[in-house]
């Protein structure tokens, strides 16, 4: 099982899927609306990080589904207490759980502190409270669902919206062609920490996530996922559709799934040959209005970030020099 | 044994902090509180204190921080003032309806703008309905005596529920005073280590900070209510106790010389000291005053406050904030509320002083009663006064 990674994943191929985990974390009863890909990713995250975990969430659409009292879909234990302070709860928990092991207070091993938030409560309102959390090196991992709007409130524009979708705060109208700003780019800020596990993940790829989040736990001080949940609600797509459109993101060079260890990028899937964007567009309603030299302009722009991509990962170097302790004192 | 030292009050609470054996510290730098956590933190980095010190980089992450490790179960402090508890606000409500016994130092100090470093109560006051329980304090004894029993009564499993002690930035937390230090022995016997009564564990998973429907949301706000009022049996209990072992009683309302005043001032923090002067100045010269100093502010003392007042012609309120727009001072306006069903009542007025650190000499007391004393008489013909203030 240990041995179980993607690439074996791949070789096993059908076979695969008998050998994760069957226990359920993330319980099914929760109110998540049909084709929740967030719902879909949140269930196999939880799988990942294990059973002696302790989770703080935002609040978001997550948090609304799936907690409401007296009921709850969580098996872990799991803290909400606001929407942009996450990543600080979650900071506040390996500190105690640290300092309740260090009094020898805590039997057997400290649980694995997870946070996780929407784009909202990740790359917006909570993006103080996550940078502070990853600059101090708290052992922890953050995940965002990312689905690219405010979707719980009612699909507003956030920072995490593509350009040119439609959001009932950014509308297209004579004067607008809906989101008028590119996608701020997460992962690049988490890599900026200097933080030793970044990635990028998305659940019409499982293994993939599955094997991403495992890494994440288990390695060393703070460790950011972002996860795109594909939304029908707010892309206006059809319910059936979750899976098929995940993969469309990166089989267009939209989402690109890839990771960054200790600096060092690396494309997980390698796609040889990227489908035209329009194939990913043209089935979702928010990207309903845009025209033929607007989708021009965004394939330019996704096959510019894709190159960018690559450089980064055939860079001889990493983003940020690693140096241990060991060798500056050497 | 107790020992007698001469310190900064700010150093005090950093070290009843310390006898307190707090395991985890969240806080961001703001004056006038720093240099209680600098010293706290200098006292985990000597491990003279075994705690995890988290250097937020937000009083709403120091405030949010505090849950987390409350939630994972560790003994929890934080101190803040001024701008740092107003940015902390939104989570101040959440800490104690998740009944997280989290005990933080408020060194109190006016709120922008113009912006102000300097004391008064106006920070604290913007925070008077986020259901902890609060108390102030008027010397640096009182400041490192209540720190202590503060993790006490939280921590008490009929209470639960975050404390706040206030202190009066500067005026208070950066003098040096003669105080007594308690032991380590005498407090760990005071003080139990502390044992959550719910905290996040994987062995026994709860859900915390579920979303409540219309139809249970009340009942959560009946339940915290209805716990901060019982919480003052326990306040009592710990008081007490605290005062056997070290002979420094306190009372939710406390008197000083107030047999047969017919003229009460109220006070809360330091101005209470002043104001004794005061008190004592007048008496020499025959006026019948006496002085209430308000210790307990949530839950509000309503039983001993109306047990006080009683007999006395005139109350007046000394408020250190402003309810702009509103009806006076945040204490004269609860004091007000409080003395209503009483009959005979005093007449109660209200004097607002001391604002954004403005000295308030003990003349100026003198001055208010009789101004006060006047205005009884012939009305009053203002909703409250603001002492002092030039046109």
């Amino acid at each position: 099982m240990d041995k179980f990674d993607v690439a074996s994943s791949q070789k096993y191929d059908v076979y695969a899927s008998r050998l994760l985990p069957k226990e359920e974390y993330f319980t099914s009863g929760h109110r998540s609306c049909q084709g929740c890909g967030e719902a879909l990713a949140v269930r196999w995250v939880c799988k990942a990080i294990g059973k002696n975990a302790v989770i703080a969430h935002a609040t978001g659409c997550m948090e609304i589904v799936s907690s409401g009292f007296p009921q709850t879909a969580w098996v872990q234990p799991w803290i909400h207490v606001a929407f942009e302070n996450t990543a600080a709860v979650a900071s506040g928990l390996e500190a105690g759980y640290k300092i309740l092991a260090r009094k020898g207070k805590l039997a057997g091993h400290p649980p694995k502190v997870v946070a996780m938030g929407g784009d909202g409560g990740t790359s917006d309102i909570g993006l103080q409270a996550l940078s502070g959390a990853m600059e101090r090196g708290h052992d922890f991992t953050y995940i965002c669902w990312d689905n690219e709007a405010y979707m719980n409130t009612g699909i507003q524009r956030s920072s995490s919206t593509p350009y040119g979708a439609m959001t009932t705060t950014s509308p297209p109208g004579k004067r607008s062609i809906g989101q008028p700003t590119w996608k701020k780019n997460m992962v690049a800020i988490a890599v900026a920490h200097g933080i030793p596990y970044v990635a990028t993940a998305c659940p019409s790829y499982l293994f993939d996530l599955y094997f991403k989040v495992k890494r994440a736990v288990e390695t060393p001080g703070p460790a950011y996922i972002h996860i795109l949940s594909v939304c029908p609600t707010g892309w206006r797509s059809a319910t059936d559709l979750t899976v098929r459109l995940g993969r469309l993101a990166v089989e267009t060079g939209v989402f690109p799934l890839y990771e960054v260890v200790d600096g060092r990028y690396r494309l997980t899937i390698e796609i040889p040959k990227l489908r035209p964007v329009k194939d990913y567009l043209r089935l979702q309603g928010r990207f309903r209005h845009l025209r033929e030299p607007e989708i021009e302009f965004i394939q330019r722009q996704v096959l510019a970030h894709y190159d960018l991509l690559l450089k980064k990962c055939a860079a001889p170097y990493p983003e940020f020099p690693p140096l241990s302790h060991a060798e500056e004192g050497a | 044994m107790a020992k007698r030292v001469g310190i900064e009050v700010s150093l005090a609470v950093s070290h009843a902090v310390q006898l307190a054996r707090a395991e985890a510290i969240a806080a961001y730098p703001i004056t006038p509180q720093t240099h209680i956590v600098e010293h706290l933190s200098s006292l985990v980095a000597n491990a003279e204190l075994e705690a995890e010190f988290i250097n937020v980089e937000s009083e709403h992450s120091a405030i949010s921080a505090c849950i987390g490790t409350s939630a994972a179960g560790a003994r929890t402090y934080t101190a803040t003032s001024s701008q740092g508890l107003a940015l902390m606000h939104e989570i101040l409500f959440i800490a104690s309806a998740m009944r997280f016994p989290i005990v933080m130092t408020v060194a109190n100090r006016a709120l922008s703008g113009p912006l102000s470093i300097w004391n008064d109560h106006s920070d604290i006051m913007g925070a008077r309905d986020i259901g902890w329980i609060q108390v102030f304090v008027q010397n640096g004894q009182e400041a490192f005596d209540h720190t202590i029993m503060a993790f006490k009564i939280a921590e008490h499993r009929r209470v639960l529920l975050p404390m706040i002690v206030n202190l009066d930035g500067f005026i208070l937390s950066h003098v040096v005073e003669a105080l007594e230090f308690t032991d380590q022995d005498t407090v760990d016997r005071f003080l139990p280590p502390y044992h959550p009564w719910h905290q996040l564990d994987p062995k026994k998973p709860v859900t915390m900070g579920a979303f409540g429907m219309p139809e249970i949301f009340a009942e959560f706000k009946m339940k915290h209510q209805v716990t901060l009022m019982n919480s003052y049996d326990q306040i009592m209990k710990v008081w007490q106790e605290w005062g056997q072992l070290t002979g420094r009683d306190y009372h939710p309302v406390e008197h000083y010389k107030t047999e047969g005043a017919k003229i009460l001032l109220l006070t809360m923090g330091c101005l209470s000291e002043v104001a004794e002067i005061a008190v004592d100045e007048l008496r020499d010269a025959g006026v019948p005053v006496g002085l209430l100093k308000l210790r307990l502010w949530r839950p509000f003392p309503f039983a001993a406050l109306r047990e006080a007042v009683n007999g006395a012609e005139l109350l007046i309120v000394c408020d250190r904030a402003l309810s702009v727009g509103g009806p006076g001072g945040p204490v004269l306006s609860e004091v007000r509320s409080v003395l209503y069903p009483l009959s005979p009542q005093p007449k109660v007025l209200g004097y607002i002083i001391g604002l954004g650190g403005r000295d308030v000499p003990p003349e100026d007391f003198k001055e208010i009663v009789a101004q006060a004393q006047a205005e009884a008489e012939l009305g009053p013909r203002q909703e409250f006064y603001m002492y002092g203030v030039r046109g």
